[in-house]
């Protein structure tokens, strides 16, 4: 009897994956196109024309009802109180113990309709910490599975999206969200992205899925834009600093510990769940408090869970690592004890049981240049 | 795909070229196409004794890790210096300029438990 394989998703767009020859790879729950001409190329083309990646994986919810928004800033870190109808924010989703259960974006769609787009690996464990949760006058849907989603990113990626909507002649601004009702497909596009470049992110029917990504893939070569898949998605983060949930974050790692003070809000007048534990972190001072590094000198591609010492005292651990196409050397994001978390301190990343030394850093280690 | 038919292959997919009881070790182009992007490689110290199956080396895609076994018994006699600047031969030359070690055999008679460029083939098409 052959054995039953696991529930595996595929995207709207796998066939089209397939017929450009991507190397598919399992990624949380899904199978997904890590490359299709080469990690570094695609990560190159990023930063200087403009790639586009498959997101449909995402997991997007939407939160309605008039007491949606004072529920969200129970929920959530930041606060949503802020954000005007066709605006967004990044924030966190957290444990009783203040750690991370998710990072996400949070859109406000409407006055009380919100829509919060998630990681795929967390989407079940959010969906299920939501219900438990839910309040009287906020209804929850889970829209993932009726949506795909697309990133377009890089300097480019402006110029691309007017090739390819040459009707749309105002395009959002970073953190806003529009709904083209006109546009064909009718879509959801925000300005924002996962690589340290400009860039949008398009949720739209799924059924459209393969025809947008044939325009999208037609007007990019006249950009030198690419496919690009999770492998460089994963450079392009690293270099930007931007955290990864389930290396980066965690449900115990608190995001003052994470460097993500911006994003919580304790002056909200709603008390969101872990701000207590985050509230006595702030007065004692975080324990231990995530850095980037760099590594000195040749030395294997730092990776996840690698010990990091200062003369033979274990001081943290690697939470991400790479060598990287831009920065083009080991580099990476750990969580280091807040005693050495300083930028310029010299460390030793043990590798394979040999020592070689690298040395923190503020992040991110790349910035586009405005 | 164009494999040398003078090398002997391994299924974990290195390759030996041997002359007299001298070998020289690499991966196939099919292991380097699988691992893609090389950003790194560790090679053996010169002068150490292996055993066959051993793991020798480490070559390093932006991705993972992966363990290059040594195919044969025997001591290793040179590596492939260029590699340390240029890791990315693996990728252009995997069965040329993108060699890891060569390795004086100990027993050449473990040479004819490697398999033939045509098994070897077929092992990969599977």
């Amino acid at each position: 009897m052959p054995l039953k394989k696991p529930n595996i998703k595929k995207s709207p767009l796998h066939t089209a994956h397939e017929k450009l020859g991507a190397k598919m790879i399992p990624f949380s729950g899904w199978e997904m196109p890590v490359q299709y001409s080469g990690i570094i190329q695609e990560h190159q083309a990023v930063r200087r024309t403009v790639g586009m990646f498959d997101i449909s994986h995402m997991g997007v919810l939407t939160v309605t009802g008039t007491k949606s928004e004072s529920w969200l800033n129970t929920m959530l870190t930041n606060d949503i109180r802020g954000t005007a109808v066709g605006e967004g924010q990044y924030t966190l989703m957290l444990n009783e113990k203040g750690g991370v259960i998710d990072d996400l974006l949070a859109y406000r769609t409407g006055e009380q309709k919100f829509m919060l787009v998630v990681n795929a690996a967390r989407l079940e464990e959010d969906w299920a910490w939501l219900q438990e949760h839910l309040a009287a006058g906020v209804d929850l849907a889970n829209t993932s599975e009726d949506l795909a989603a697309l990133a377009i990113q890089g300097p480019k990626a402006s110029e691309l999206i007017e090739k390819v909507f040459p009707q749309q002649s105002i395009l959002p601004r970073r953190h806003k969200i529009f709904f083209w009702e006109e546009s064909e497909p009718p879509l959801w596009i925000s300005r924002t992205g996962y690589t340290g470049e400009d860039g949008f992110e398009l949720f739209f029917a799924a059924e459209e899925a393969t025809g947008l990504w044939d325009r999208f893939l037609k007007r990019m070569e006249a950009l030198d834009g690419l496919p690009s898949g999770l492998g460089a998605r994963d450079t392009l983060r690293l270099e930007a600093g931007l955290p990864l949930n389930g290396n980066d974050l965690s449900a115990e790692i608190t995001p003052l510990e994470a460097g993500l003070k911006p994003f919580v809000n304790f002056d909200k007048p709603e008390k969101f769940i872990g701000s207590s534990v985050l509230r006595e972190q702030l007065e004692s001072g975080v324990p231990r408090k995530a850095m980037a590094f760099l590594m000195q000198g040749k030395a294997p591609p730092p990776r996840v869970g690698y010990e990091i010492f200062v003369e033979n005292e274990k001081i943290g651990v690697v939470t991400s690592g790479a060598i990287t196409p831009t920065i083009a050397c080991g580099n990476g994001l750990a969580i280091v004890d807040i005693a050495f978390a300083e930028p310029d301190q010299d460390v030793e990343v043990e590798i394979r049981g040999k020592r070689y030394p690298g040395r923190l850093a503020r992040k991110p280690l790349y910035r586009r240049k405005q | 795909m164009n494999l040398p038919e003078s090398y002997k292959y391994t299924k974990s997919h290195e390759w030996i070229e041997v002359a007299e009881a001298a070998g020289t070790v690499g991966i196939t182009d099919h292991a380097q196409n699988e691992l893609s992007d090389v950003v790194f490689v560790e090679l053996p110290e010169i002068g150490r004794t292996v055993e066959a199956g051993e793991a020798v080396a480490v070559v390093e895609s932006v991705k993972a890790a992966s363990d290059i076994y040594s195919p044969v018994s025997g001591e290793i006699t040179a590596v492939n210096e260029t590699l340390s600047n240029d890791p990315a031969l693996v990728n252009s030359g995997a069965f040329t300029d993108g060699w890891l070690f060569k390795i004086k055999l100990s027993d050449v008679d473990e040479l004819e438990a490697l398999l033939p460029a045509g098994q070897y083939a077929k092992e990969i098409d599977s």
